[in-house]
């Protein structure tokens, strides 16, 4: 233990926490579902009105659809338009059960591939019903005018993905999150212009504000004026992506950040898995002290680069010079059925490995080589320009290197969350009315996302399944007429108000970026690619110092009634500081090895990771508690459908 | 080569929208040229709260040249010497030791400055509610392989699709025109069989919404083309007005 601290503490509820999943045969679950419940009839629907927060894919594609429907929606976003979500940045593509490459896909391979992929550990039910809707959202998004990449006959093409041994995934060159992001964009500014949605841009939201336990509004932020504002519903649609900007390196967009989940969190939501967090294996590697993210290369270029190093850890040759058999294409080597292609999480580690051994390339030792001379020499430079003419641009233009002529070097990154609030089958948290959609929820990828799959689920949550279960919240629920008058929503302003106060009058000397470096470097090296009982309390040990330092310690120049980029950042690190602690506690508490969460006591001989299905089949769901001793809720991952069996990629 | 640069910036600061604003001057010493042009603005940034200082305000969020959010214009160029690329993207390496640069935002009429380098391009949006879109509610559409675009054509649509809509055109147009920003959605959805059937109201609404939001007229100088991040072309343009015509005769 280090730092002789005691364990961090936290109390096991005793009741099981209840999906509320459909009976029946998995195939028929959601169809039965759509039938048998409630909905509200198209005159009242113009009655409700329903609070979207954020407008990524998740949120745009609902705001956009609940608009059509005819409710009433008012739509938030932090960025100056909702066009610029952090969607946006998706690259490589959207999976769907299409078969149109004939290849062998069904819905049922879909399913098993994203169960398989997420290590056992998400709903079979989510999932299931995740793979049939794929398909609409091809449908839907071709109808609005995403150009999807297309053969000389005028269909559809597809390409591959990592975890995957059928070509399902729909793409747009390499800006597919860009194209799907601006189709429900589209959409979405066609119902401002009914005045079907009021837009809200330049908004953060700092508060869920609850009446008689159900959420019936929100305590936000204008950005621009520093104003602070309330807003009430019907029910709370939260979409405000993940939280990888807790490691503060990462492919996220600078604005991504955990405060909306983690303040409906303080007011009741569980968070699910936090400790699964995706690591990317194709980033561009780091490259000093000031860097302030990190730029991911899309997986999709692993259909046709090779990953290597050279055998040998003294060669210092430039990798021109590095004749193939002296190349170790590791990848390949080590997973021969799926090679390049296998799985984030898997290739992420088996590159760590090779950089442990010493045989990372400089001048860090953290980068392997990603190499398309063999592509290029098979299919022509003009048909890789056509693939990913872009992403070589955009490496090109970072890195000063060419992709053409030198491989690209890349290293892991923190990507993607794929824990986050809790949510039952109709995607509401334990908050009644507050329904939780795309990556911010916990719900379908397990233990470890497949690549093109969380632009599918951020678009299956908006268009297609909120849709169903929110009429079936409203037609089910009565609701009393709530005013931002009231005191509930005077005493959660006057928290928030009083909140960012706080952070002003800290009149500390260290700077929001030097305690967010400082927070992040800890999460990397003790909470992240691979874990161990004295890391993590390591970290559960350091953590609590920085957020003291924080709260002791902080400057913020400038006021809270006028843009204020600073005091932004400091509100969401105060709450990065609290969810680091969670997540390193929930690592602690898994003890076994499931797809993106490594602990290195817990692993195969071959070094691939260990479940232990008997005690960890289950989701964790964490409840806040005033004292910081949070409640383990357990929610029983029972598969019905399908074995769990180790995965096993070679 | 050494690997840090000095630099003399000159940089807009206004404090809100009522403020007249003018130029500060910054001295900035041992900038490394592997870092991006925003992450010199943050150590410059870092260095002024330390002093006691205003930080610079400024915009991004991607900073990988995708989501449009940054952009400012250095030394009388929207986003910088490099071409087809966003000042996120802009890296160091790029300049001298010694060089002093001029850093202002994005200037024109419907384009509010919020603060510093940050500005309002909201009326982007109301441009393209006036028909930058497909008719499609969730639900309606057929399956994807009904409708047949040709290669081509879907290429050329995707070209224009490609805009993040960040405003350097219409900060480099002499006009302030938002010519390509709306040409370019007009040209993408019309190269598409499912948005060609809206072609005529489209452009109808957002060249008019153009024009309400107080954005000039195109007389063709073309310094939007040559300071596209994203290389959209002014044929775009040629589009539109084709397509505007057709609605008259």
């Amino acid at each position: 233990m280090a730092g002789g601290s005691p364990e961090k503490e936290f109390v096991e509820s005793v009741s099981k926490l209840d999906g509320r999943l459909p009976s029946g045969n998995l195939e028929d679950k959601w169809d039965k579902y759509k039938s048998s419940m409630k909905i509200v009839n198209p005159a009242n629907k113009r009655k409700f009105n329903i609070i979207v927060v954020g407008t990524g894919l998740a949120g745009g594609s609902a705001a956009a659809t609940l608009a059509e429907l005819g409710y009433n929606v008012k739509s938030f976003c932090i960025q100056d338009t909702p066009r610029r979500a952090h969607s946006i940045a998706a690259q490589g593509g959207i999976n769907a059960a299409k078969n149109y490459q004939n290849d062998g896909d069904s819905v049922h391979r879909l399913f098993i591939d994203t169960i398989k992929g997420g290590d056992y550990r998400a709903r079979e039910e989510n999932v299931h019903r995740l793979a049939e809707i794929s398909t609409n959202i091809i449908d839907q998004c071709v109808a609005q005018g995403v150009p999807f990449a297309r053969d000389y006959g005028g269909l559809l093409t597809n390409r591959s993905f990592g975890g995957s041994q059928v070509s399902r995934t729909f793409y747009a060159r390499g800006q597919t999150g860009q194209q799907l992001l601006l189709g429900a964009y589209s959409s979405m500014m066609r119902q401002v212009a009914k005045q079907q949605i009021e837009m809200f841009p330049n908004r953060e939201m700092l508060d869920v504000v609850t009446v008689n336990d159900r959420a019936r509004g929100i305590v936000v932020r204008n950005l621009k004026t520093g104003e602070l504002e309330t807003h009430s519903g019907d029910a709370v649609l939260l979409c405000t992506g993940g939280f990888g900007n807790v490691y503060f390196l990462s492919t996220n967009g600078k604005a991504s950040n955990a405060s909306a989940a983690w303040r409906c969190h303080k007011k009741g939501a569980f968070m699910a898995n936090p400790c699964f967090a995706q690591i990317h294996p194709t980033c561009i590697p780091t490259s000093g002290e000031y860097q302030s993210k990190l730029t991911l290369m899309s997986e999709s270029l692993r259909n046709d680069g090779r990953v290597w190093v050279p055998k040998s850890k003294d060669d210092k040759r430039s990798p021109a010079d590095i004749p193939e058999s002296d190349r170790d294409n590791f990848l390949e080597r080590m997973y021969p059925a799926y090679g390049n292609l296998v799985p984030r999480d898997v290739g992420s580690r088996a590159i760590k490995k090779m950089c442990d051994e010493g045989k990372g390339l400089d001048p860090t030792g953290r980068a392997v080589y990603l190499d398309f001379k063999s592509a290029i020499d098979r299919l022509g430079k003009k048909n890789i320009s056509d693939k990913y003419g872009n992403l070589f641009d955009m490496y090109e233009t970072i890195t000063g290197d060419s992709p053409y002529s030198t491989p690209m070097k890349i290293y892991p990154a923190i990507h993607y969350i794929m824990g986050g609030l809790w949510v039952d089958y109709d995607l509401m948290s334990t908050v009644p009315g507050l329904f939780v959609l795309g990556e911010a929820n916990f719900s379908d990828h397990g233990a470890n996302r497949l690549g093109a799959s969380a632009l599918m689920q951020g678009l299956a949550d908006g268009y297609f399944v909120i849709p169903n279960t929110l009429g079936n919240y409203l037609a089910n629920t009565k609701l009393d007429p709530v005013s931002t008058t009231s005191e509930e929503f005077k005493e959660a302003k006057n928290d928030s108000k009083e909140k960012t106060e706080e952070l002003l009058n800290i009149k500390g000397s260290s700077t929001v970026l030097e305690i967010h470096r400082e927070l992040g470097g800890v999460m990397w090296d003790l909470v992240g690619m691979a874990r161990t009982k004295e890391s993590l309390q390591e970290a559960l040990d350091k953590i609590p110092k920085i957020k003291d330092k924080f709260w002791n310690d902080l400057y913020l120049p400038g006021e809270s009634n006028t843009l204020n980029k600073n005091l932004e950042q400091a509100g969401r690190l105060a709450d990065f500081l609290e969810l680091g602690e969670l997540m390193a506690l929930d690592a602690m508490n898994r003890e076994e090895s499931c797809g993106a969460h490594f602990r290195e006591e817990y692993q195969t001989e071959e070094g691939e990771p260990l479940r232990n299905d008997d005690k960890y089949a289950y989701v964790s769901a964490w409840e806040y508690n005033e004292n910081n001793i949070p409640i383990l809720h357990k929610e029983n991952l029972d598969y019905k459908f399908v074995k769990m069996t180790q995965r096993n990629y070679k | 080569m050494s690997d840090v640069i000095s630099l003399n910036l000159q940089v807009w600061k206004q404090s809100s929208i009522d403020d007249p604003g003018s130029f500060e001057f910054y001295s900035v010493k041992d900038i490394s040229i592997h870092i991006s042009f925003l992450e010199m603005l943050d150590v410059v940034n870092e260095n002024l709260q330390k002093e006691g200082k205003d930080p610079i305000a400024f915009d991004s969020d991607c900073r990988e040249g995708i989501c449009g959010t940054c952009g400012f214009v250095i030394d009388g160029v929207a986003h910088g010497p490099l071409a087809k690329t966003t000042v996120c993207q802009l890296h160091m390496r790029h300049f001298e030791d010694g060089q002093t640069l001029v850093i202002e935002p994005f200037r024109a009429t419907p384009f509010k400055v919020v603060k510093d380098l940050v500005v309002d391009r909201g009326s982007f949006d109301i441009i393209i509610q006036a028909g930058g879109y497909v008719t499609v509610s969730t639900g309606n559409a057929p399956d994807a392989n009904n409708i047949l675009i040709a290669k081509d054509n879907a290429e050329d649509a995707f070209d224009s699709a490609a805009c993040i809509g960040c405003g350097a055109c219409v900060a480099s147009c002499p006009n302030a025109s938002a010519a390509l920003f709306t040409s370019a959605k007009i040209s993408h959805l019309s190269h598409l069989p499912q948005g060609k059937i809206e072609d005529d109201q489209r452009v109808k609404g957002m060249v008019e919404a153009m024009d309400d939001e107080g954005f000039g007229n195109c007389s063709n100088h073309a310094e939007c083309e040559a300071v596209c991040p994203k290389g959209i072309s002014i044929s775009n343009i040629a589009l539109m007005r084709r397509n505007l015509i057709k609605t008259i005769l």
